[in-house]
């Protein structure tokens, strides 16, 4: 295979990592949407909390996606 | 494959605007350093025409100044405890930097200067080094306890605590490597649905090409809000981090 066609399918796999990150924001949003509406007087105050959680999450699927574009444009 | 026009990262493109080399150090004065200092005069200026007057009753600028306050004061009071207010100027200023310069990217024609590793990763070491620096001037030793949280049975204690270490190790690369990447795919994928605009014109001609381009304009045109939305949660995200990490420096073992 060249060398140019591996790149490309490699970058294309690594961002394969990016559906655990949905999955995991799936969760992370369904669940408080669903606890926000079963008490919505108490989901003001963990807009905090699930930012943190978005961020961790979405950190995971940033770092498949960083290896993706670093196999595109830098090796 | 790509032309040069439309390359999706040539505006990622640092050039010198004038040159200064300090011995074999090149310091020259460059368009991302040109972008930071706009930030910093734009939040310099903003800060002093809002709080100029200090009335009782705040008209509209200072009110939108202290409104920003309440908003980051809150964030730190929130996640580091009231005595983590001591660090509110640091976790403020980077708030509003890295607001500004994810905003002012937002800007056509405009650089963007945190879709750099490098611009982010000095901005999470500053954190990083902050972190350690505090934790072992005011705990010593005792600092350590931020690796070997409380409540943990003792047979997985060692397991937790060598997870712990993992994490806190790639806590300034997650940290500076997420508001990097979420400004680079930003701006990467606008430039490519605005790419496909062009392509679509010159590879079928005026008449179809223009109905074609329909499609991606329009996603262009939806992509722009959520990437404004993206710079404010990001900028918010990396003050939050930022204040749960200061609150390990000032309560280790605390999880």
């Amino acid at each position: 295979m060249e060398a140019e066609a591996a790149k490309y399918i490699g970058a294309g796999i690594a961002c394969l990592g990016m559906a655990g990150a949905g999955i995991g924001l799936g969760h992370i949003f369904g669940n408080y949407l669903a606890g926000a509406l079963r008490n919505p007087s108490a989901a003001q105050g963990q807009f905090a909390n699930l930012i943190f959680g978005f961020a961790v999450t979405e950190a995971l699927g940033i770092f498949s996606f960083a290896v993706a574009l670093i196999l595109m444009f830098v090796v | 494959m790509i032309r040069a026009g439309l390359d999706p990262i040539a505006q990622f493109k640092i050039y010198k605007l004038a040159e200064l080399k300090v011995g074999k150090y090149d310091l020259s004065f460059t368009n991302a350093s040109f972008m930071m200092l706009l930030a910093v005069a734009l939040i310099g200026l903003w800060m002093f025409f809002g709080t100029r007057k200090r009335e009782l009753v705040p008209g509209r600028g200072q009110s939108f100044v202290e409104v920003t306050y309440e908003f980051v004061a809150g964030l730190v009071r929130s996640s580091a405890g009231a005595d983590g207010l001591k660090f509110f100027p640091f976790v403020f200023s980077l708030f509003i930097f890295i607001l500004f310069a994810n905003m002012l990217g937002m800007i056509p024609i405009f650089f963007t200067t945190t879709s750099h590793i490098i611009v982010t990763f000095t901005l999470a070491m500053m954190v990083m080094t902050l972190v350690v620096g505090y934790g072992v001037f005011k705990h010593g030793f005792k600092f350590l306890k931020v690796f070997v949280p409380s409540g943990i049975p003792m047979v997985i204690l060692p397991f937790v605590t060598l997870l712990e270490i993992i994490s806190f190790l790639s806590r300034p690369i997650s940290l500076s490597v997420r508001l990097w990447a979420n400004m680079l795919a930003g701006h990467i994928l606008l430039k490519l649905f605005a790419g496909f605009c062009i392509m679509m014109v010159t590879a079928f001609g005026l008449f179809p090409g223009v109905l074609g381009a329909i499609i991606p304009f329009t996603l262009t045109f939806a992509l722009i809000p959520l990437e404004f939305l993206v710079a404010f949660v990001q900028a918010y995200v990396f003050a939050l981090l930022t204040s749960v990490y200061l609150s390990d420096a000032l309560h280790p073992g605390h999880h």
